[in-house]
């Protein structure tokens, strides 16, 4: 059994102690926000956070959050009113959107660690969630945006 | 394959609505009404529900269900193709639910599209949007009689406003809603034609900025739905391995350890695999990884080898005595380019290519007794149908087909290999659903790409540098082969979507177009664009260099051969403009491309730089002017020729699946490299509208001018240095930059 708590909410699974966190999250809580993209953490799409920070779910093995807080995109915020979740929308980014969770979660965790990045920190910040609709400008207006209006 | 794409009985004729020919152009009627049971069956509405057609259902809160009867995959037609309803039916787009339709191409199948549902070819607009139109043009017809009913009036003096009929005499009016409610269809039904439809200048929806799409809400906080997410009572999971080369079977499998794997229910062996069914996916990927499989290396694709074959289909697009079919034959080319005082010839490469789609190859299936469900993320509900019937020995009317959101599509979802794994699989455990998903590598490494080609194109001119006759030649495996069979039959083996962008709107006095169909026994598919996003490459460095040989600017150039086509001299000049193409750029270069693809015109500028030691091109931005007719969302038109910008630049500069031996070499996104943040160029999108003419397809257009308005630019830059292989990799770019 390992216990965790996910989006305020104390659970304890019992896994394999080496699965990794994102099929937990899916398959097992139900919260299917988070998407399974490459595997090996190369594209972002799996991306939570462990207590405030992104981490991708998919290379964090369930062990490794015993104790800790996870939150997913269904806990960001209770009712889409963080301030990228209403940037995302003011600038329409999504296009299929499978990769848009794993985004605003990463672009969440910049924000509280830097509440007014510049355009290089957005990219530099940002550089490892890939997009294949190619929304990665709307992406960075909508992080200036949610920044400025706060 | 006995299964084709495209079914062989079209359904058009059975629609539940009657499109005609009539003298004032199309005209739709009422073809039996459904009843509200089949209504609430279609639209998930209660019983008690006004449903004047199988598109629309009002219920008596004024709220309009509206069906949208293609997939989503990012592209927006979840909200454009309702909003075309809403629109002439004067719907307040405030009160209006988005419900997909069930796979039902009698009903829903896109006119423009052999009436079967198949999102792809950027048809889906252009194919819906006059039904839709009149769908909509009828639906407030109705309601307008159904008002002037209730309210005793004379029809003619009613008008609507969004969700209500309007008597503006005596003020009176009724809520869609309230008219809803009374659940009587005039007799006879109101018939609609072109003449029923808003004039543009009344449009509320169409070309308006800001309207949102409906999906975007969802897409913000976890809650869309996509294939990979189906969760059904009982669900099982499953994986399959695939035989690493096409074509080959599992000849012997030790599945012991397999087995042995906590939660493993069953495996299965497929003609083309072994499949293992499970209670979660972390069980049956981590038994897939155990098992030892052995296979037949038998396959002729074991002699693929795509570098080794690149080669040799350049050598057939230069061997002239190779026939090919002709796509286009106008004049005699050939005699024409003999004659001329001037030649260019050139050979242009293209490396296969792979969607990576964000989401991986999905789908969930049930099967009990003959008939069979499917939830999946598909561009081809209709096809799905027909695959799904084989792979479950049954016939295509027994299986439905509910399709979710798509994350990416890109033409690698109108395959349905991934939905004949699920198919298979649940079949090994009727009554219990089995989800399967593929890994990244999976997805990767079985990929329906591009396929590789090679074009041979040589143009004669004059003294005076005139063209005096244009020859195309594309080597290339077909698509169309395999996946309509018996089109490309009918077309004498012409693969016409293998060839497409070849046949421009450029006037050349003789033009010769032909295809060289090389088999080699890989299946190659749809990828965004498809012929285009080759065959502009082709066709507009070549301009480029003719322009160059003849001592003119590519711009004025290109205006002269478009001569009589001010659309597309418009977004020229207007690109031109925008990019401020006759500024010299210290240490850069601007290159331009255009396009007439899917009824749009696309003109393009790319500035690039070059570091001549590594090879590297940055791209440091991208003017575009599109055309796209009638503007239905514009800022969604903006985005989606972004997005093709990117994605055409990315697969122009980095992409590459190779092949050797029949395996392909790529794995993941560490090997097969796409676009990032910040490797992105500027991008400047102008999308100027032309009401007047009908809406083109925008999901792909803004893709087949990125790369050769790179190369463009490179040849520019550098005195004529030509990259003529896709993708631009750094040691190409040094190897022609070495001459």
């Amino acid at each position: 059994m390992t216990a965790f708590t996910i989006n305020g909410r104390a659970v304890e699974i019992a896994a394999e102690p080496d699965t990794p966190l994102l099929w937990i999250i899916r398959d097992q809580l139900k919260l299917t926000g988070t998407k399974f993209g490459c595997g090996i953490a190369l594209c972002g799409a799996c991306t939570v956070h462990v207590d405030g920070e992104a981490v991708r779910s998919c290379q964090t093995p369930l062990q490794d959050v015993a104790g800790r807080q996870v939150t997913t995109i269904e806990g960001l915020s209770p009712d889409s009113s963080h301030p990228l979740q209403k940037a995302w929308i003011v600038e329409q980014a999504p296009q299929c959107g499978y990769c848009q969770s794993g985004q605003i979660m990463q672009a969440a965790a910049l924000l509280a660690s830097e509440p007014r990045p510049s355009r290089e920190q957005i990219v530099e910040h940002m550089d490892g969630n890939l997009c294949r609709c190619g929304t990665y400008d709307r992406i960075i207006s909508a992080i200036e945006r949610a920044a400025q209006e706060g | 394959m006995t299964v084709s794409f495209k079914p062989r009985a079209t359904a058009l004729s059975r629609r539940s609505f009657l499109v005609s020919l009539g003298g004032a152009g199309v005209a739709v009627a009422f073809g039996g009404v459904p009843s509200p049971a089949q209504a609430s069956a279609v639209a998930g509405a209660t019983s008690g529900d006004f449903a004047p057609n199988a598109w629309v259902t009002i219920a008596a809160d004024g709220m309009v269900s509206i069906i949208s009867p293609a997939s989503e995959m990012g592209q927006g037609v979840m909200t454009s193709l309702p909003l075309l309803i809403a629109e002439d039916m004067d719907a307040d787009w405030e009160k209006v639910r988005v419900v997909h339709a069930p796979s039902d191409a009698e009903k829903y199948g896109n006119p423009g599209f052999y009436g079967i549902q198949l999102t792809g070819g950027s048809e889906t607009m252009r194919g819906y949007y006059q039904l839709l139109r009149l769908v909509g043009a009828q639906t407030r017809k109705v309601l307008l009689a159904a008002a002037a009913e209730r309210l005793n009036v004379p029809l003619a003096e009613l008008g609507t406003e969004p969700g209500r009929v309007v008597h503006a005499r005596s003020g009176r009016s009724l809520g869609y809603g309230e008219i809803a409610t009374a659940q009587t269809l005039p007799d006879p039904l109101p018939q609609a034609t072109e003449a029923d439809l808003k004039p543009a200048n009344q449009w509320r929806y169409i070309g308006r900025r800001e309207v949102d799409r409906v999906d975007v809400p969802s897409k913000i906080d976890g809650t869309a739905r996509f294939g990979i997410d189906i969760d059904l009572p009982g669900m099982l999971h499953g994986v399959v391995l695939r035989a690493p080369v096409p074509g080959e079977r599992p000849e012997n499998i030790d599945d012991a350890a397999a087995k042995a794997v906590k939660g493993v229910i069953r495996i299965v062996p497929l003609p083309y695999g072994v499949g293992v069914i499970g209670e979660s996916y972390d069980a049956v990927r981590r038994a897939r990884e155990v098992l030892a499989v052995s296979w037949t290396a038998s396959s002729r694709v074991r002699r693929y080898d795509s570098a080794r074959l690149a080669e040799a289909y350049r050598a057939v697009g230069r061997d002239l005595a190779q026939a090919g079919v002709p796509a286009r034959a106008e004049g005699d080319a050939p005699a024409a380019i003999a004659g001329a005082s001037r030649v260019i010839a050139a050979d242009y490469l293209t490396d296969h290519v792979h969607h990576a789609t964000m989401e991986p190859m999905n789908a969930t299936a049930l099967v009990t007794g003959d008939t069979v469900e499917v939830w999946a993320p598909t561009q081809g509900p209709t096809a799905t149908q027909g695959f799904a019937a084989e792979a479950a020995g049954t016939s295509p009317d027994k299986v439905k087909v509910h399709t979710t959101l798509l994350g990416g599509g890109f033409g690698r979802r109108a395959e349905a290999d991934y939905i004949i794994d699920a198919v298979s699989l649940a079949k090994q455990v009727e009554g219990r659903p089995v989800k399967v998903v593929w890994s990244r590598e999976d997805d990767v490494r079985h990929g329906k790409y591009r396929p590789l080609a090679a074009q041979h194109v040589e143009v004669g001119l004059d003294a005076a540098g005139n063209i005096v006759g244009w020859r195309h030649r594309v080597v290339a495996d077909s698509i169309f082969a395999r996946t309509m069979p018996d089109m490309f039959k009918s077309d004498g083996g012409l693969d016409t979507v293998v060839t497409d962008g070849t046949i421009f709107n450029y006037r050349v006095p003789a033009h010769l177009v032909e295809f060289i169909r090389q088999d080699n026994g890989r299946d190659v598919g749809f990828w965004r664009a498809v012929g285009y996003g080759q065959n502009n490459f082709g066709v507009e460095c070549t301009i480029d260099e003719v322009a160059a040989a003849k001592g003119v600017d590519p711009v004025a150039f290109r205006l002269e051969l478009l001569g009589g086509q001010p659309r597309a001299q418009k977004v020229i000049e207007a690109v031109a403009r925008m990019a401020h193409w006759e500024r010299p750029r210290e240490g850069r270069a601007l290159g331009l491309a255009y396009t007439d693809a899917f009824g749009a015109h696309c003109a393009q500028v790319a500035e690039v730089s070059l570091d001549r030691e590594s090879g590297e091109i940055r791209v440091h931005d991208v003017w575009c002017v599109v055309d796209p007719g009638v503007a239905v969302q514009p800022r969604n038109i903006e985005a989606q020729i972004v997005g093709a910008i990117i994605y055409g630049a990315s697969h122009a500069l980095y992409e590459q699946i190779n092949i050797v031996n029949g395996e392909v070499q790529e794995t993941n996104f560490d090997t097969y490299r796409i676009m990032r943040m910040s490797e992105m160029p500027r991008i400047h999108v102008q999308v100027t509208p032309t009401p007047e003419n009908k809406p083109a397809g925008i999901g792909e257009v803004g893709l087949p001018p990125t790369g050769p308005a790179i190369a463009n630019a490179v040849a520019r830059l550098t005195g004529g240095i030509r990259l003529r292989h896709y993708p631009f990799l750094p040691e190409r770019v040094k190897a022609a930059l070495a001459g």
